[in-house]
Protein backbone atom coordinates (compact mmCIF):
# COMPACT_ATOMS: atom_id res chain seq x y z
CA UNK A 1 0.00 0.00 0.00
CA UNK A 2 2.61 2.28 1.00
CA UNK A 3 4.52 1.60 -2.45
CA UNK A 4 1.35 3.34 -4.34
CA UNK A 5 -0.11 -0.02 -5.62
CA UNK A 6 -3.41 1.14 -4.42
CA UNK A 7 -3.42 4.45 -5.23
CA UNK A 8 -2.24 7.97 -4.34
CA UNK A 9 -4.74 8.01 -1.40
CA UNK A 10 -4.31 5.18 -0.02
CA UNK A 11 -0.60 5.65 -0.16
CA UNK A 12 -0.50 8.76 1.52
CA UNK A 13 -3.06 7.63 4.32
CA UNK A 14 -1.12 4.54 5.23
CA UNK A 15 2.01 6.71 5.57
CA UNK A 16 0.49 8.36 8.01
CA UNK A 17 -1.19 5.17 9.63
CA UNK A 18 2.60 3.99 9.60
CA UNK A 19 3.93 7.27 11.05
CA UNK A 20 1.46 6.77 13.68
CA UNK A 21 2.05 2.95 14.26
CA UNK A 22 6.35 3.34 14.69
CA UNK A 23 5.45 6.12 17.37
CA UNK A 24 3.31 3.32 19.22
CA UNK A 25 5.08 0.54 18.66
CA UNK A 26 2.72 -1.04 16.20
CA UNK A 27 4.22 -4.63 14.71
CA UNK A 28 1.52 -4.91 11.91
CA UNK A 29 -1.73 -3.42 10.66
CA UNK A 30 -4.98 -4.93 11.36
CA UNK A 31 -8.03 -4.51 9.37
CA UNK A 32 -11.42 -2.95 10.88
CA UNK A 33 -14.75 -3.70 9.98
CA UNK A 34 -16.05 0.11 11.26
CA UNK A 35 -14.89 3.91 11.47
CA UNK A 36 -16.46 7.11 12.58
CA UNK A 37 -15.28 10.23 11.81
CA UNK A 38 -15.20 13.35 13.52
CA UNK A 39 -16.19 15.32 10.80
CA UNK A 40 -16.40 19.55 12.30
CA UNK A 41 -16.72 21.40 9.13
CA UNK A 42 -13.74 23.49 10.25
CA UNK A 43 -10.96 24.25 8.05
CA UNK A 44 -8.13 21.59 8.81
CA UNK A 45 -11.28 19.23 8.65
CA UNK A 46 -12.29 20.31 4.77
CA UNK A 47 -8.58 20.75 3.89
CA UNK A 48 -8.15 17.43 4.75
CA UNK A 49 -10.74 15.76 3.51
CA UNK A 50 -10.46 17.81 0.13
CA UNK A 51 -6.60 16.46 -0.23
CA UNK A 52 -7.85 12.72 0.49
CA UNK A 53 -11.05 13.67 -2.32
CA UNK A 54 -8.20 15.39 -4.69
CA UNK A 55 -5.61 11.95 -4.51
CA UNK A 56 -8.56 9.79 -5.70
CA UNK A 57 -10.21 8.98 -2.31
CA UNK A 58 -12.78 6.87 -1.60
CA UNK A 59 -13.52 4.95 2.07
CA UNK A 60 -13.06 1.00 1.72
CA UNK A 61 -15.09 1.26 5.03
CA UNK A 62 -17.47 3.63 4.52
CA UNK A 63 -17.69 5.51 8.10
CA UNK A 64 -20.69 7.55 9.89
CA UNK A 65 -20.00 11.32 10.44
CA UNK A 66 -20.46 13.92 13.06
CA UNK A 67 -22.75 16.60 12.79
CA UNK A 68 -21.96 20.27 11.19
CA UNK A 69 -24.54 22.87 10.35
CA UNK A 70 -28.30 22.47 9.41
CA UNK A 71 -28.14 25.37 6.91
CA UNK A 72 -31.52 25.42 6.17
CA UNK A 73 -33.41 24.64 9.52
CA UNK A 74 -31.19 27.89 11.01
CA UNK A 75 -31.64 30.03 8.01
CA UNK A 76 -35.46 29.49 8.40
CA UNK A 77 -35.81 29.74 12.29
CA UNK A 78 -32.39 31.66 13.55
CA UNK A 79 -30.63 33.39 11.25
CA UNK A 80 -29.17 33.60 8.19
CA UNK A 81 -26.08 32.31 8.05
CA UNK A 82 -23.01 33.99 7.07
CA UNK A 83 -21.79 33.23 3.36
CA UNK A 84 -18.37 31.73 5.10
CA UNK A 85 -19.89 29.41 6.75
CA UNK A 86 -22.47 28.10 4.32
CA UNK A 87 -19.41 27.87 1.32
CA UNK A 88 -17.17 25.78 4.23
CA UNK A 89 -20.36 23.51 5.60
CA UNK A 90 -21.44 22.50 1.55
CA UNK A 91 -17.87 22.24 0.81
CA UNK A 92 -17.01 19.68 3.58
CA UNK A 93 -20.32 17.85 3.04
CA UNK A 94 -19.60 17.53 -0.77
CA UNK A 95 -16.23 16.22 -0.01
CA UNK A 96 -17.55 13.43 2.49
CA UNK A 97 -20.54 12.53 0.22
CA UNK A 98 -17.81 12.15 -2.48
CA UNK A 99 -14.97 10.24 -0.39
CA UNK A 100 -18.08 7.85 0.24
CA UNK A 101 -18.69 8.58 3.65
CA UNK A 102 -22.28 8.02 5.20
CA UNK A 103 -23.91 11.46 6.65
CA UNK A 104 -25.04 10.61 9.32
CA UNK A 105 -24.44 13.94 10.85
CA UNK A 106 -24.29 12.05 14.37
CA UNK A 107 -22.01 12.39 17.66
CA UNK A 108 -23.85 8.92 19.03
CA UNK A 109 -22.93 6.24 16.00
CA UNK A 110 -22.64 4.06 18.85
CA UNK A 111 -26.82 4.22 19.36
CA UNK A 112 -27.83 4.54 15.54
CA UNK A 113 -26.48 3.26 12.71
CA UNK A 114 -22.92 2.13 13.57
CA UNK A 115 -23.00 -0.03 16.76
CA UNK A 116 -20.11 -2.44 17.05
CA UNK A 117 -19.91 -5.72 18.74
CA UNK A 118 -17.69 -7.17 21.42
CA UNK A 119 -14.07 -7.46 20.11
CA UNK A 120 -14.50 -6.25 16.79
CA UNK A 121 -11.40 -3.78 15.59
CA UNK A 122 -12.76 0.00 14.61
CA UNK A 123 -11.60 3.41 14.66
CA UNK A 124 -13.64 5.74 16.10
CA UNK A 125 -12.83 9.16 16.33
CA UNK A 126 -15.11 11.62 18.56
CA UNK A 127 -13.71 12.01 21.87
CA UNK A 128 -17.20 11.12 23.50
CA UNK A 129 -17.44 7.75 21.19
CA UNK A 130 -14.29 6.20 21.63
CA UNK A 131 -15.08 5.34 25.64
CA UNK A 132 -18.26 4.06 24.90
CA UNK A 133 -17.63 1.95 22.27
CA UNK A 134 -14.32 0.49 24.37
CA UNK A 135 -16.24 0.45 27.76
CA UNK A 136 -19.82 -0.44 26.99
CA UNK A 137 -19.72 -3.21 24.22
CA UNK A 138 -15.80 -4.01 24.47
CA UNK A 139 -15.12 -2.94 20.76
CA UNK A 140 -11.54 -2.32 20.34
CA UNK A 141 -10.34 1.61 19.25
CA UNK A 142 -7.44 3.80 20.28
CA UNK A 143 -8.74 7.38 20.37
CA UNK A 144 -8.54 8.75 16.65
CA UNK A 145 -8.21 12.07 15.46
CA UNK A 146 -10.73 12.69 13.32
CA UNK A 147 -7.65 12.68 10.37
CA UNK A 148 -6.63 9.15 11.13
CA UNK A 149 -10.00 7.65 11.75
CA UNK A 150 -10.09 8.70 7.88
CA UNK A 151 -6.96 7.20 7.02
CA UNK A 152 -8.51 4.05 8.66
CA UNK A 153 -11.44 4.29 6.52
CA UNK A 154 -9.63 4.44 3.04
CA UNK A 155 -6.76 1.67 3.79
CA UNK A 156 -9.19 -0.16 5.79
CA UNK A 157 -6.53 -0.86 8.30
CA UNK A 158 -5.27 0.36 11.59
CA UNK A 159 -1.76 0.11 13.21
CA UNK A 160 -2.22 -2.36 16.27
CA UNK A 161 -1.19 -0.92 19.62
CA UNK A 162 -2.85 0.67 22.41
CA UNK A 163 -6.81 -0.41 23.29
CA UNK A 164 -6.57 -2.91 20.30
CA UNK A 165 -4.22 -4.94 22.94
CA UNK A 166 -5.55 -7.09 25.31
CA UNK A 167 -2.56 -6.24 27.78
CA UNK A 168 -3.68 -2.29 27.30
CA UNK A 169 -7.12 -2.73 28.13
CA UNK A 170 -6.85 -3.36 32.04
CA UNK A 171 -7.50 -1.32 34.85
CA UNK A 172 -4.40 0.36 36.60
CA UNK A 173 -6.46 2.42 38.73
CA UNK A 174 -9.11 1.54 41.39
CA UNK A 175 -11.99 4.25 41.50
CA UNK A 176 -14.28 4.05 44.98
CA UNK A 177 -17.63 5.62 44.39
CA UNK A 178 -18.52 6.88 47.61
CA UNK A 179 -21.41 8.60 46.25
CA UNK A 180 -25.16 8.19 45.35
CA UNK A 181 -24.87 8.26 41.35
CA UNK A 182 -28.13 7.33 40.01
CA UNK A 183 -29.57 9.46 37.44
CA UNK A 184 -28.30 10.45 33.91
CA UNK A 185 -27.34 14.16 35.72
CA UNK A 186 -24.87 12.06 38.39
CA UNK A 187 -22.75 10.49 35.64
CA UNK A 188 -22.23 13.94 33.73
CA UNK A 189 -20.40 15.23 37.68
CA UNK A 190 -18.59 11.85 38.15
CA UNK A 191 -17.52 12.13 34.40
CA UNK A 192 -15.88 15.41 35.11
CA UNK A 193 -15.04 14.73 38.45
CA UNK A 194 -12.43 11.55 37.77
CA UNK A 195 -10.00 13.04 36.04
CA UNK A 196 -9.54 16.14 38.05
CA UNK A 197 -8.86 13.22 41.10
CA UNK A 198 -6.33 11.36 38.47
CA UNK A 199 -5.56 12.83 35.67
CA UNK A 200 -3.18 10.00 33.97
CA UNK A 201 -3.67 8.23 31.08
CA UNK A 202 -4.15 4.68 32.71
CA UNK A 203 -7.40 2.69 32.38
CA UNK A 204 -9.63 3.23 35.40
CA UNK A 205 -11.94 0.83 37.36
CA UNK A 206 -15.16 1.78 38.82
CA UNK A 207 -16.41 0.29 42.11
CA UNK A 208 -19.50 1.45 44.08
CA UNK A 209 -21.88 2.28 40.93
CA UNK A 210 -24.93 0.13 42.37
CA UNK A 211 -27.30 -0.15 39.22
CA UNK A 212 -26.59 -0.04 35.75
CA UNK A 213 -26.84 3.34 34.34
CA UNK A 214 -28.48 3.98 31.06
CA UNK A 215 -27.54 4.24 27.78
CA UNK A 216 -27.62 8.06 28.45
CA UNK A 217 -25.64 7.61 31.51
CA UNK A 218 -23.29 6.00 30.06
CA UNK A 219 -23.16 8.29 27.17
CA UNK A 220 -22.94 11.32 29.52
CA UNK A 221 -20.19 9.64 31.65
CA UNK A 222 -17.77 9.00 28.82
CA UNK A 223 -18.33 12.78 27.16
CA UNK A 224 -17.18 14.38 30.18
CA UNK A 225 -14.33 12.45 31.25
CA UNK A 226 -13.41 13.73 27.85
CA UNK A 227 -14.00 17.51 28.59
CA UNK A 228 -12.24 17.88 31.60
CA UNK A 229 -9.39 14.93 30.75
CA UNK A 230 -9.29 12.10 28.00
CA UNK A 231 -10.21 8.88 28.90
CA UNK A 232 -10.53 6.13 25.96
CA UNK A 233 -11.82 3.67 28.11
CA UNK A 234 -12.82 2.49 31.61
CA UNK A 235 -14.68 -0.28 33.41
CA UNK A 236 -17.34 -0.16 35.84
CA UNK A 237 -17.09 -3.58 37.96
CA UNK A 238 -19.59 -5.96 37.68
CA UNK A 239 -21.15 -4.30 34.82
CA UNK A 240 -19.31 -3.83 31.90
CA UNK A 241 -18.78 -6.69 29.53
CA UNK A 242 -14.88 -6.64 30.14
CA UNK A 243 -14.66 -6.32 33.97
CA UNK A 244 -17.37 -9.23 35.37
CA UNK A 245 -15.07 -8.68 39.08
CA UNK A 246 -11.94 -7.11 40.15
CA UNK A 247 -9.81 -9.53 38.81
CA UNK A 248 -10.99 -9.62 35.46
CA UNK A 249 -10.69 -5.66 35.64
CA UNK A 250 -6.84 -6.06 36.92
CA UNK A 251 -6.27 -8.98 35.25
CA UNK A 252 -5.06 -10.43 38.51
CA UNK A 253 -2.67 -7.93 39.14
CA UNK A 254 -3.13 -5.01 42.33
CA UNK A 255 -4.21 -1.78 41.57
CA UNK A 256 -1.22 0.82 40.46
CA UNK A 257 -3.13 3.60 41.90
CA UNK A 258 -6.76 4.06 44.31
CA UNK A 259 -8.54 6.95 44.04
CA UNK A 260 -11.89 7.84 46.63
CA UNK A 261 -14.81 9.74 44.81
CA UNK A 262 -16.93 11.21 47.59
CA UNK A 263 -20.61 13.14 47.98
CA UNK A 264 -18.05 16.05 48.85
CA UNK A 265 -16.09 16.21 45.24
CA UNK A 266 -19.01 15.37 43.76
CA UNK A 267 -20.52 18.35 45.59
CA UNK A 268 -17.50 20.85 44.56
CA UNK A 269 -17.50 19.83 40.76
CA UNK A 270 -21.65 20.78 40.64
CA UNK A 271 -20.36 24.11 43.04
CA UNK A 272 -17.71 24.88 40.69
CA UNK A 273 -19.18 24.42 37.25
CA UNK A 274 -23.19 24.42 37.57
CA UNK A 275 -23.55 28.22 37.89
CA UNK A 276 -26.18 29.96 40.16
CA UNK A 277 -29.57 30.71 39.50
CA UNK A 278 -30.45 33.47 37.46
CA UNK A 279 -32.18 34.73 34.38
CA UNK A 280 -31.46 32.90 31.00
CA UNK A 281 -31.69 33.63 26.98
CA UNK A 282 -32.37 30.24 25.92
CA UNK A 283 -31.65 26.77 26.39
CA UNK A 284 -29.53 24.21 24.27
CA UNK A 285 -29.65 20.27 24.73
CA UNK A 286 -27.71 17.71 22.52
CA UNK A 287 -24.25 17.43 23.82
CA UNK A 288 -23.88 14.49 22.81
CA UNK A 289 -26.85 14.09 20.53
CA UNK A 290 -30.23 13.71 22.66
CA UNK A 291 -31.93 10.11 22.47
CA UNK A 292 -35.47 9.58 21.73
CA UNK A 293 -36.00 8.84 25.74
CA UNK A 294 -34.69 12.01 26.42
CA UNK A 295 -37.03 14.17 24.29
CA UNK A 296 -39.73 12.07 25.29
CA UNK A 297 -39.13 13.30 28.90
CA UNK A 298 -38.95 17.34 27.32
CA UNK A 299 -42.01 16.63 25.77
CA UNK A 300 -44.00 15.20 28.23
CA UNK A 301 -42.98 18.35 30.84
CA UNK A 302 -43.44 20.76 27.97
CA UNK A 303 -47.21 19.26 26.94
CA UNK A 304 -49.58 22.20 26.14
CA UNK A 305 -46.93 24.79 28.11
CA UNK A 306 -45.17 27.47 26.55
CA UNK A 307 -41.58 28.01 26.66
CA UNK A 308 -40.43 31.75 28.00
CA UNK A 309 -36.98 31.45 25.66
CA UNK A 310 -35.27 29.69 22.66
CA UNK A 311 -35.25 25.75 23.37
CA UNK A 312 -32.75 24.15 21.06
CA UNK A 313 -32.95 20.20 20.92
CA UNK A 314 -30.34 18.75 19.01
CA UNK A 315 -30.27 15.12 17.73
CA UNK A 316 -30.13 13.04 14.87
CA UNK A 317 -32.11 12.89 11.88
CA UNK A 318 -33.45 9.20 12.87
CA UNK A 319 -34.85 10.63 16.32
CA UNK A 320 -36.17 13.79 15.07
CA UNK A 321 -38.16 11.49 12.67
CA UNK A 322 -39.10 9.33 15.36
CA UNK A 323 -40.63 11.96 17.58
CA UNK A 324 -42.45 13.22 15.22
CA UNK A 325 -43.93 10.17 14.95
CA UNK A 326 -44.47 9.52 18.67
CA UNK A 327 -46.07 13.38 18.62
CA UNK A 328 -43.18 14.46 20.23
CA UNK A 329 -42.48 17.19 17.64
CA UNK A 330 -45.75 18.61 17.63
CA UNK A 331 -45.93 19.02 21.43
CA UNK A 332 -42.31 20.76 21.51
CA UNK A 333 -43.02 22.53 18.18
CA UNK A 334 -46.48 24.16 19.80
CA UNK A 335 -44.44 24.72 23.10
CA UNK A 336 -42.06 26.62 20.94
CA UNK A 337 -38.97 24.70 20.93
CA UNK A 338 -36.49 23.36 18.13
CA UNK A 339 -35.79 20.06 17.41
CA UNK A 340 -33.25 20.31 14.57
CA UNK A 341 -30.87 17.68 13.43
CA UNK A 342 -27.08 17.14 11.90
CA UNK A 343 -26.31 20.21 14.04
CA UNK A 344 -23.06 20.32 16.83
CA UNK A 345 -23.24 23.02 19.47
CA UNK A 346 -19.62 23.90 18.46
CA UNK A 347 -19.49 24.19 15.12
CA UNK A 348 -19.05 28.42 14.55
CA UNK A 349 -20.72 30.12 13.13
CA UNK A 350 -23.65 28.79 13.47
CA UNK A 351 -24.77 30.25 17.49
CA UNK A 352 -23.72 33.63 17.16
CA UNK A 353 -26.70 35.51 17.75
CA UNK A 354 -26.26 33.86 21.51
CA UNK A 355 -22.95 34.80 21.87
CA UNK A 356 -22.52 37.04 25.29
CA UNK A 357 -26.01 35.88 26.08
CA UNK A 358 -26.72 33.07 29.11
CA UNK A 359 -28.35 29.58 29.09
CA UNK A 360 -29.34 26.77 30.26
CA UNK A 361 -28.06 22.99 29.51
CA UNK A 362 -28.21 19.79 31.25
CA UNK A 363 -24.17 19.16 29.42
CA UNK A 364 -20.96 20.16 31.20
CA UNK A 365 -19.04 19.52 27.69
CA UNK A 366 -21.59 21.96 25.99
CA UNK A 367 -21.21 24.69 28.77
CA UNK A 368 -16.71 24.31 28.10
CA UNK A 369 -16.61 24.50 24.53
CA UNK A 370 -18.72 27.55 24.40
CA UNK A 371 -17.05 29.27 26.65
CA UNK A 372 -14.68 31.04 24.07
CA UNK A 373 -17.82 32.18 22.52
CA UNK A 374 -18.92 33.91 26.06
CA UNK A 375 -21.77 31.83 26.63
CA UNK A 376 -22.11 31.77 29.84
CA UNK A 377 -24.08 28.34 30.66
CA UNK A 378 -25.80 27.08 34.02
CA UNK A 379 -26.05 23.49 33.99
CA UNK A 380 -29.04 21.72 35.63
CA UNK A 381 -30.65 18.05 35.39
CA UNK A 382 -32.25 17.73 31.76
CA UNK A 383 -35.83 18.26 33.67
CA UNK A 384 -34.89 21.35 35.85
CA UNK A 385 -33.73 22.84 32.88
CA UNK A 386 -36.60 21.88 30.60
CA UNK A 387 -38.53 23.75 33.58
CA UNK A 388 -36.63 26.73 33.82
CA UNK A 389 -36.63 27.31 30.17
CA UNK A 390 -40.71 27.30 30.46
CA UNK A 391 -40.36 30.51 33.14
CA UNK A 392 -36.99 32.07 31.76
CA UNK A 393 -35.49 31.74 35.06
CA UNK A 394 -33.24 29.25 36.86
CA UNK A 395 -34.42 29.43 40.59
CA UNK A 396 -32.52 26.63 41.89
CA UNK B 1 32.11 31.45 21.38
CA UNK B 2 29.87 28.06 20.45
CA UNK B 3 29.97 24.48 21.86
CA UNK B 4 27.31 21.67 21.60
CA UNK B 5 25.63 18.73 22.66
CA UNK B 6 23.74 16.00 21.67
CA UNK B 7 20.59 13.71 22.64
CA UNK B 8 19.33 10.67 20.81
CA UNK B 9 16.06 10.58 20.17
CA UNK B 10 13.03 8.66 17.54
CA UNK B 11 11.60 10.92 14.36
CA UNK B 12 7.92 11.43 14.89
CA UNK B 13 7.90 13.68 11.35
CA UNK B 14 10.37 13.64 9.09
CA UNK B 15 12.96 17.16 9.02
CA UNK B 16 15.54 19.19 10.42
CA UNK B 17 14.82 23.05 11.44
CA UNK B 18 16.17 25.12 13.97
CA UNK B 19 15.33 27.72 16.62
CA UNK B 20 14.40 28.77 19.79
CA UNK B 21 13.11 25.81 22.31
CA UNK B 22 9.76 27.10 23.64
CA UNK B 23 9.42 25.13 26.74
CA UNK B 24 5.60 23.53 28.46
CA UNK B 25 5.60 21.91 31.33
CA UNK B 26 2.01 21.61 31.06
CA UNK B 27 -0.10 20.27 27.42
CA UNK B 28 -0.97 21.84 25.22
CA UNK B 29 -3.80 22.38 22.68
CA UNK B 30 -3.16 24.32 19.81
CA UNK B 31 -7.07 25.64 19.40
CA UNK B 32 -6.37 27.77 22.56
CA UNK B 33 -3.53 29.69 20.47
CA UNK B 34 -4.52 32.85 18.40
CA UNK B 35 -4.16 31.36 14.27
CA UNK B 36 -3.61 35.26 13.51
CA UNK B 37 -0.16 35.83 15.80
CA UNK B 38 0.92 32.47 17.28
CA UNK B 39 0.40 33.47 20.83
CA UNK B 40 -1.66 31.09 23.69
CA UNK B 41 -4.72 32.57 24.89
CA UNK B 42 -5.34 30.05 26.77
CA UNK B 43 -5.87 31.42 30.18
CA UNK B 44 -3.34 30.20 33.16
CA UNK B 45 -1.43 28.31 30.64
CA UNK B 46 2.15 28.29 31.27
CA UNK B 47 2.71 29.78 28.15
CA UNK B 48 -0.21 31.93 27.90
CA UNK B 49 0.71 35.29 25.78
CA UNK B 50 4.00 33.57 24.69
CA UNK B 51 4.36 33.23 20.63
CA UNK B 52 5.15 30.04 19.33
CA UNK B 53 6.30 31.61 15.97
CA UNK B 54 9.29 30.25 14.71
CA UNK B 55 10.45 27.86 17.98
CA UNK B 56 11.00 24.59 18.43
CA UNK B 57 8.37 23.46 21.09
CA UNK B 58 9.19 21.26 23.56
CA UNK B 59 5.88 20.17 25.04
CA UNK B 60 5.07 17.65 27.84
CA UNK B 61 2.17 16.35 26.12
CA UNK B 62 -1.09 17.05 23.88
CA UNK B 63 -4.79 17.95 25.32
CA UNK B 64 -7.88 18.44 23.44
CA UNK B 65 -10.76 16.70 21.17
CA UNK B 66 -10.04 14.37 18.40
CA UNK B 67 -10.77 17.94 16.04
CA UNK B 68 -9.52 20.65 18.32
CA UNK B 69 -5.90 20.32 18.03
CA UNK B 70 -5.36 19.30 14.20
CA UNK B 71 -7.42 22.08 13.24
CA UNK B 72 -5.49 24.74 16.02
CA UNK B 73 -2.19 23.07 14.65
CA UNK B 74 -3.74 23.66 10.58
CA UNK B 75 -4.49 27.42 11.39
CA UNK B 76 -1.20 29.01 13.13
CA UNK B 77 0.83 26.87 10.52
CA UNK B 78 -1.09 28.12 7.68
CA UNK B 79 -0.78 31.64 9.23
CA UNK B 80 3.25 31.00 9.44
CA UNK B 81 2.99 31.67 13.13
CA UNK B 82 3.46 28.05 14.26
CA UNK B 83 6.58 26.25 15.64
CA UNK B 84 9.19 25.09 13.60
CA UNK B 85 9.94 22.16 14.71
CA UNK B 86 8.21 20.00 18.04
CA UNK B 87 9.66 17.98 20.60
CA UNK B 88 6.70 16.14 22.59
CA UNK B 89 7.56 14.14 25.48
CA UNK B 90 4.70 12.09 26.10
CA UNK B 91 3.06 11.13 22.58
CA UNK B 92 -0.74 10.70 21.69
CA UNK B 93 -2.46 9.55 18.79
CA UNK B 94 -4.31 12.65 18.36
CA UNK B 95 -0.87 15.01 18.32
CA UNK B 96 1.27 12.70 16.29
CA UNK B 97 -1.29 12.42 13.69
CA UNK B 98 -1.39 15.90 13.57
CA UNK B 99 2.09 16.23 13.14
CA UNK B 100 2.83 13.75 10.73
CA UNK B 101 -0.19 15.42 8.41
CA UNK B 102 1.56 18.86 8.76
CA UNK B 103 4.70 17.52 8.09
CA UNK B 104 6.05 19.25 11.02
CA UNK B 105 9.34 18.27 11.56
CA UNK B 106 8.82 16.31 15.10
CA UNK B 107 10.76 13.94 17.44
CA UNK B 108 9.77 11.62 20.76
CA UNK B 109 11.57 9.29 22.85
CA UNK B 110 14.32 11.54 23.85
CA UNK B 111 16.92 10.92 26.43
CA UNK B 112 15.45 12.47 29.90
CA UNK B 113 18.98 14.17 30.70
CA UNK B 114 17.74 16.54 27.67
CA UNK B 115 15.51 17.81 29.45
CA UNK B 116 17.19 18.40 32.40
CA UNK B 117 19.90 20.87 30.39
CA UNK B 118 17.49 22.49 28.01
CA UNK B 119 16.50 26.31 29.16
CA UNK B 120 13.85 27.94 27.67
CA UNK B 121 15.02 30.24 24.61
CA UNK B 122 18.37 27.79 24.18
CA UNK B 123 18.61 27.55 20.09
CA UNK B 124 18.11 23.85 19.24
CA UNK B 125 18.56 21.81 15.88
CA UNK B 126 16.44 19.54 15.50
CA UNK B 127 17.04 16.39 12.92
CA UNK B 128 14.61 13.88 12.88
CA UNK B 129 15.66 12.08 10.12
CA UNK B 130 19.02 11.48 11.91
CA UNK B 131 17.37 10.97 15.83
CA UNK B 132 19.55 14.03 16.72
CA UNK B 133 19.08 17.03 19.10
CA UNK B 134 21.76 19.13 19.56
CA UNK B 135 21.94 22.13 22.00
CA UNK B 136 23.93 25.44 20.89
CA UNK B 137 25.43 27.59 24.13
CA UNK B 138 25.65 30.97 23.21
Amino acid sequence: MLAGEYGRAVEYAMRIQAGVGRVFGAKRMVPITRAHVALSAQDADLWFVEKLVGLGGKCKIPPTVNPSINLAYLNKHLVEIPKAGVDIVSATNAAYRKIGAVLSFSCTPYLQQNVPSFGEVIAFSESSATPYVNSVFGARSNRESSQSALCAAITGLVPEYGLLLDENRLAEVLVEVKADIRTDFDYQLLGWCYPLKHPGPEVPAFVGIEERPTPEGFMNFGAELNTSGSVAMYHFVGITPEAPDLAAAFGGKAPRHRVTITKDDIEDVRRRICGAPGKIDFAMFGCPHLTIRQVGDIARIAEGKRFAVDVWILTSSLTRELADRMGYLDTITRAGGHIITDTCIDVPPCWYPYYGKSAVTDSPKCAYYNEIRKIAFKIRPLEKAIEAALVGEVRE
Amino acid sequence: MSGSCSFACSPISGGRCSGPALISDEAVCFYLVEPETGVVVEKGHALEGRSMEGTILVAHAGKGSSVVQMDGLFKITKHGKGPVGVVLRNPDPVFVSALLIMEIPSVYAVEESFFETLKDGQTIELDADAGVLRLLSR
